[in-house]
């Protein structure tokens, strides 16, 4: 089992998104650090646009992630409805 | 609470970087000059390129041109990253806006069959030779000598990746979003008589070696020519034709040859000015070069336009030879 | 009414299909680079693009960011920003960053220019593209965040023309120097996988985090906003190697040697980052060694668990690496401490509270190997015999690192390699770099060896004093030499208020 991570920076708009990553990936963890917002799971991590949509309460593009986003790892599929970090292994 | 600081020991040591100082004056610089001037490195480089060792990392000798001083290229613009995609950002705001008025109210429905037929024969193709365009500007950018005109070429060529994409969109809309027009295009892009000077013409400058020669070929020579058919003249033959509305699709290409010629002629006349190597360089490579630009649009711009469309496009071309101080 | 497209079959529709086969000239002229490393590629269209951004979202996207750091820039200078660092010598790590880091960015972007016109499949050939674009924004950021500290600290004010000259500036230098002179494919692995995504976490994070822990806003704000494009840049290096392993069996052999060196290159560079986070930073983030720990053994070995799949395997002397994480930010300061008449930036020796956090970070070396010489170097200073080290190092043949890293199993022992070619002999610091020399002698006979070019008069001056001062451009007396009472000392202590 390997670990895959998104860190986000620490805004307003993230933690809309951090609340549907919760949501979405229960076995997640969350740790937040000084100006970051650190998520990590086994294998893989999903993060989708109507969850989050929902929690901001607007429509939402998968690629406004690139204005938060600090860091990942993983091998990364991009569609219109979510994205998704995986270790293939 | 206010903040304890005596005013008086807040005094800078120094205004500026000590080489745009020594451009500019010991004075507050602005973010262009601090983002552009003296930042590529010009010398003590470690290792041969491999993949051209007579040659070092950067290298003013991939060019038959030759500058005292390369920083010289001033963008007019000014553009540094910043105020580029900002720039930019604004003009794909409109853009957004049109295609999406463009296609919510379904006014392809209301062009006739002809129209049709030739927006996809005629501008859709022309996704192509932007492509083209993309390659022959970065190509400046990685083999071309200091920031000032580097980066502004990048931005060049970006621009036409960006436009290219827009193009691929037109035929998008005519086609439901099947992609079908995408390939039709593509087939006359390949196969149809009328595009092969221009697409043997975009074959030759891929495979042209110096930067500057291909900088002339492409944003002065290619760009003033094909800008103006399909940009300018073919844009009002379809107002003249009852479809006002495609012009909605072609603003952003318009405002942005205009933005960039800024940059192009101002390219061209320092370079000329430089020295009358530069513009005896210069001369020849027009001299070379433009009866094969004009012949390869020739067949576009008649079948397009009918062949009073060519000579008014070159009489554009003549003002800016003219403005850059060439051929007098 | 029109289907509506995903973002897959739309990204296709508007870019993979852009290009097309010759018919009138040969393509292998217009993309003549792509066979000369032995690297196969079958088939481009296979290439899976990392991010699908169409280039009006770019722009999009990058404005909305822009603007909201330039903001911030604005209202860090108009409220003097500056005095709110924990110390001014904290400031002595971002003049390592804009001197020895941000030139690398520029070296990017024109790195990623070249691979982005030399790929002949246009989906690889665009990420590249975009990639040099936001490489450009890294430099030109980091500049305009410098700009404010530039105007009221030393050693930021010739920061292009150092990068060219300065001694410990060509290990940077030398390492995107090797990069960029490399074929199309060893530039990806290098930078794109090796540095962006195996290393890249090493130099950011620490760099950013001792920011924000030491409160330089500007620093913390660039640091973030490039980070966000790190993460397409990051990918974009994962996509690489995949795709070339999967091209065709014969580039395994070739992408592990790669892999192999450019770890080692990389590490190296790294020295100048386990210096900053253990010696340079007042408030401490975390250790190198806990850096490494975190950011290398356990995020790399996901990672390499992932490629196994391929073949591939750890590169070698991660284990030497592993070693070497107890005793690296040490040695590296210890060599800086000597030279800081070189230098220009400041050193000092660590407080006494500072030494107390090192040991218990360290305990298996600190106190045994380090804290006596430190301890020493102290009280010297106390005397009023501030030590420097007056000779000129040797320096490394492929890191150009001086030599005084030691062997691990005795870390009092400097270690030494060397190799003979057509009759010339050439020291290396460790089994890396040697390793890295012996493949490919030819290219590391070129480097530019600041040490050697000064004995042979390249560098205008006979003297160290005038090389210095004149070849470097350093203010003498500014920029270099020991913290304690240097102008920037002074001048923080008169904005502070302290004597």
């Amino acid at each position: 089992m390997s670990k895959v991570y998104i860190a986000l920076q620490d805004n307003e708009e993230s933690r809309y998104i951090i609340e549907a990553m919760e949501e979405d990936n229960p076995d997640a963890t969350v740790i937040r650090q000084p100006a970051m917002i650190r998520v990590e799971n086994e294998n893989k991590l999903v993060i989708r646009r109507e969850t989050v949509e929902e929690k901001i309460g607007r429509d939402w593009n998968v690629q406004e992630l690139h204005m938060n986003l600090i860091t990942l790892a993983g091998n990364v599929d991009e569609d219109d409805d979510q994205l998704t970090i995986e270790w293939k292994q | 609470m206010t903040i304890e600081i005596k005013t008086a020991t807040l005094e800078p040591v120094r205004n500026t970087f000590a080489h745009i100082e020594r451009r500019f004056g010991d004075k507050p610089a602005t973010r262009y000059q601090e983002g552009t001037y003296d930042l590529q490195a010009v010398a003590n480089f470690h290792y041969k390129p491999m993949w051209q060792p007579e040659y070092e990392l950067n290298d003013t000798r991939r060019t038959a041109i030759q500058m005292e001083d390369w920083y010289a290229f001033r963008d007019p613009r000014q553009f540094y990253y910043g105020t580029y995609v900002q720039q930019r950002a604004k003009m794909q705001e409109v853009a957004e806006s049109n295609y999406s008025f463009f296609e919510k109210r379904n006014l392809a429905d209301l062009l006739s069959d002809e129209v049709k037929a030739k927006l996809i024969r005629f501008l859709v193709p022309l996704r192509h030779v932007e492509h083209t365009a993309n390659l022959n500007n970065v190509y400046g950018t990685a083999y071309g000598y200091g920031t000032a005109i580097t980066q502004a070429l990048l931005y060049d060529g970006m621009d036409r990746f960006g436009i290219a994409q827009y193009l691929s969109r037109i035929g998008l809309i005519f086609d439901g979003n099947t992609g079908d027009k995408l390939a039709e295009a593509k087939t006359y892009w390949l196969q149809e008589e009328v595009w092969q000077g221009m697409r043997a013409l975009c074959e030759e400058t891929l495979i042209t070696k110096d930067w500057f020669e291909l900088f002339v070929v492409q944003d002065l020579l290619m760009d003033t020519l094909n800008y103006d058919i399909f940009f300018n003249q073919f844009e009002q033959w379809l107002r003249d034709n009852g479809a006002q509305d495609v012009a909605m699709l072609m603003e952003f290409m318009q405002n942005w040859h205009k933005d960039t010629s800024r940059w192009v002629d101002a390219v061209m006349k320092t370079a000329v000015a430089e020295s009358e190597a530069n513009k005896a360089t210069l001369e020849t490579w027009i001299s070379a070069w433009r009866p094969k630009v004009e012949a390869a649009l020739a067949p576009l711009a008649e079948e397009m336009l009918g062949a009073q469309a060519l000579p008014l496009a070159q009489a554009e071309l003549d003002k800016r030879l003219n403005k850059a101080g060439l051929f007098k | 009414m029109a289907t509506k497209l995903n973002i897959k079959d739309k990204y296709r529709l508007l870019t993979r299909d852009l290009d097309w086969d010759f018919d009138y000239q040969d393509r292998k002229e217009a993309f003549p680079q792509e066979d000369f490393e032995g690297i196969k590629i079958t088939d481009w269209s296979k290439w899976e693009d990392p991010f699908r951004l169409t280039m009006d979202a770019y722009w999009k996207y990058q404005a909305e960011k822009e603007k909201k750091l330039y903001a911030i820039f604005d209202a860090f200078s108009q409220n003097n920003g500056h005095v709110n660092v924990t110390d001014a010598r904290y400031v002595n790590a971002i003049k390592l960053f804009l001197t020895g880091v941000s030139p690398l960015e520029y070296q990017a972007h024109q790195g990623f220019a070249a691979v982005g016109r030399q790929f002949s499949g246009v989906g690889a050939r665009v990420a590249c593209q975009m990639q040099s674009l936001d490489e450009l924004r890294h430099v030109q950021t980091q500049v305009h965040a410098m700009s404010h500290y530039n105007k009221f600290f030393d050693g930021f004010h010739e920061f292009p023309h150092m990068h060219d000259r300065v001694w410990y500036l060509s290990v940077p230098k030398s390492f995107f120097d090797d990069a960029r002179s490399a074929g199309p494919f060893e530039f990806m692995i290098a930078i794109g996988f090796s540095f962006e995504y195996v290393l890249t976490n090493l130099l950011f994070v620490p760099f950013m985090s001792g920011a924000a822990y030491n409160g330089d806003m500007a620093t913390v704000t660039f640091g973030f906003s490039a980070q966000s494009d790190e993460a397409r840049h990051m990918t974009l290096g994962l996509e690489v190697i995949k795709f070339l392993l999967e091209q065709h069996e014969d580039n395994l052999p070739i992408v592990q040697k790669w892999i192999n060196k450019w770890l080692w290159r990389g590490y190296r560079v790294l020295a100048l980052v386990a210096m900053m986070m253990d010696y340079m930073l007042p408030n401490k983030v975390m250790s190198w060694k806990e850096a490494w720990e975190v950011y290398f053994e356990d995020a790399a070995g996901s990672l390499f668990k992932d490629l196994a799949r391929y073949g591939i395997v750890m590169p070698d002397y991660v284990e030497t690496i592993a070693k070497e994480k107890e005793h690296l930010s040490h040695q590296a300061w210890w060599i800086f401490y000597n030279f800081t008449h070189a230098s220009a930036f400041h050193t000092w020796i660590p407080s006494a509270k500072e030494l107390d956090w090192l040991s218990e970070k360290y305990p298996s070396t600190f106190d045994q190997y380090y804290r006596p010489r430190f301890e020493l170097a102290a009280e010297m200073e106390k005397a009023g015999e501030r030590f420097y080290c007056s000779g000129l190092p040797q320096l490394c043949q492929v890191c150009q690192i001086p030599m005084g890293f030691t062997e691990m199993d005795n870390p009092t022992l400097i270690s030494y390699r060397d190799s003979v070619y057509k009759d010339d002999r050439y020291h290396f610091c460790s089994d890396g770099c040697k390793t890295i020399f012996d493949d490919e002698p030819e290219k590391y006979v070129h480097s530019w060896l600041p040490v050697q070019q000064i004995f042979q008069g390249n560098c205008g001056g006979a003297d160290v004093e005038t090389v210095l001062k004149d070849y470097y451009r350093i203010n003498m007396g500014a920029d270099n030499m020991e913290y304690a009472g240097s102008p920037d000392d002074l001048r923080w202590k008169a904005w502070k208020g302290v004597a």
